[in-house]
């Protein structure tokens, strides 16, 4: 029984109930940091951490949330969450930090990380709730990984430019380039372009499911 | 009505208690990251200047004299510099406030004649992939104003090619360079005013 929950928990989150590609949840970061795959990754990971320690303490704290004061408590937790992973980048991935800008804040309000909490933390034991947090946070930084690399190749011709922002290099690493910058098509770096690219992502997996 | 007052006090109990909890561990995250914040914002404040000075021995150490607010206009911080005791370089703090997205950051180093000897962005909030090839990691495009001066280039070249200037615009980005071709042009008509008022304020002991 346990075993088949689990498993149902992992394939909900990262593919049938996946949060950005089925329920479309937490578009706003989705598309706006999805323009290099270094900074999706960033992103997807520090919204993935974020959610682990929300659903987890969430979970914890069950027993003790009542009605009322719900909402509440879970926003401070999880507001709490975002400005501790906050002050830990700016001290050790300065560049990171500086180039996630105002979306490393915002995570607090990704209504993801409160659909979670809300309406499954808030219900079940903490490792329910730990391995939910893994899939959910997982299956939205895979999402994210997948646009930024579309946007990046597509937009400037590399992939994982930029990684000395995740690794703490002083040196600039450029990447692997594919093609000359100038051969790439503009508009997928721009907003439109990642809402045209996320509706064909979209529309592309509509048959399997 | 008296076990509703119980799970009121109960819930706001909770509340405080969550509340209080939060923020003292963000209280001591911040004791514990907030002297590394600090040494890393002056370290690449450093970095950068070091790269917009004119090469070279100086009589103080980075950053140097720091002058805050000389007029109303005037860039924010400048920071002075002396060989020998002459006044001979001076680093402008600017913001280009016609970005793409935001306020870009840039330091602007001229010699005492109003040469400049290197431009760099402190920090921007630019399109990745479009606007930030005014970063030197991502394009040598921002030492296009090495050794240029108000004397040296006409007005009417202070502008991308576009528009009859010398500086060329990035595929799919005009805003931003227009942005930093217009604020290193200010400062420098800034500069030209206000050189000698500069130089000759008093010089911190050192």
């Amino acid at each position: 029984m346990t075993d088949i929950d689990t498993h149902a928990l992992i394939v909900d989150g990262l593919w049938r109930r996946n949060p950005a590609l089925v329920q479309l949840l937490g578009l706003c970061p989705l598309l706006a940091v999805s323009t290099s795959v270094v900074d999706a990754a960033a992103l997807g990971l520090a919204t993935l951490l974020t959610l682990l320690v929300a659903n987890l303490a969430v979970s914890l704290l069950r027993k003790h949330i009542s009605e009322a004061v719900r909402l509440p408590l879970q926003i401070l937790v999880i507001a709490g969450t975002v400005t501790l992973l906050e002050l830990l980048l700016a001290a050790w991935l300065p560049r990171l930090h500086e180039s996630l800008g105002i979306f490393l804040p915002l995570i607090v309000t990704n209504c993801l990380i409160l659909a979670r909490t809300e309406a499954f933390a808030r219900h079940h034991t903490p490792d329910r709730a730990t391995i939910d947090a893994l899939a959910t946070g997982a299956g939205f930084a895979l999402a994210l990984l997948a646009l930024g690399a579309v946007r990046e190749i597509v937009g400037q011709g590399t992939v994982f430019a930029g990684l000395d922002k995740l690794t703490g290099h002083t040196e600039a690493l450029p990447g692997i380039s594919l093609f000359a910058a100038e051969h790439g098509l503009v508009l997928a770096i721009l907003p439109p372009g990642a809402f045209i690219l996320l509706g064909l992502m979209l529309a592309l997996l509509k048959p399997g499911r | 009505m008296s076990t509703r007052t119980g799970n009121a006090t109960h819930a706001a109990a909770a509340l405080a208690l969550l509340a209080g909890t939060v923020v003292i561990a963000v209280l001591l995250m911040q004791r514990i990251s907030q002297p590394r914040i600090d040494a890393s914002v002056s370290q690449l404040r450093e970095q950068r200047l070091a790269e917009v000075l004119p090469p070279g021995e100086w009589d103080k150490a980075l950053p140097g004299d720091t002058i805050h607010q000389l007029t109303d206009d005037a860039p924010t911080p400048i920071f002075r510099y002396w060989r020998d005791g002459v006044a001979a370089a001076a680093i402008m703090q600017v913001i280009a406030p016609d970005g793409y997205n935001g306020d870009i950051v840039l330091l602007i180093g001229v010699d005492a004649e109003g040469v400049v000897s290197g431009v760099r962005v402190l920090s921007h909030r630019e399109t990745p992939g479009l606007g930030d090839d005014i970063e030197l990691r991502r394009s040598d495009w921002i030492t296009d104003f090495d050794t240029l001066s108000l004397e040296a280039m006409p007005r009417d070249d202070w502008a991308l090619t576009s528009r009859g200037g010398a500086f060329d615009a990035f595929t799919g980005a005009t805003i931003t360079p227009r942005a930093v071709v217009r604020a290193v042009y200010r400062a420098l008509v800034w500069f030209d005013e206000h050189s000698t008022t500069v130089f000759s304020l008093p010089r911190e002991r050192p």
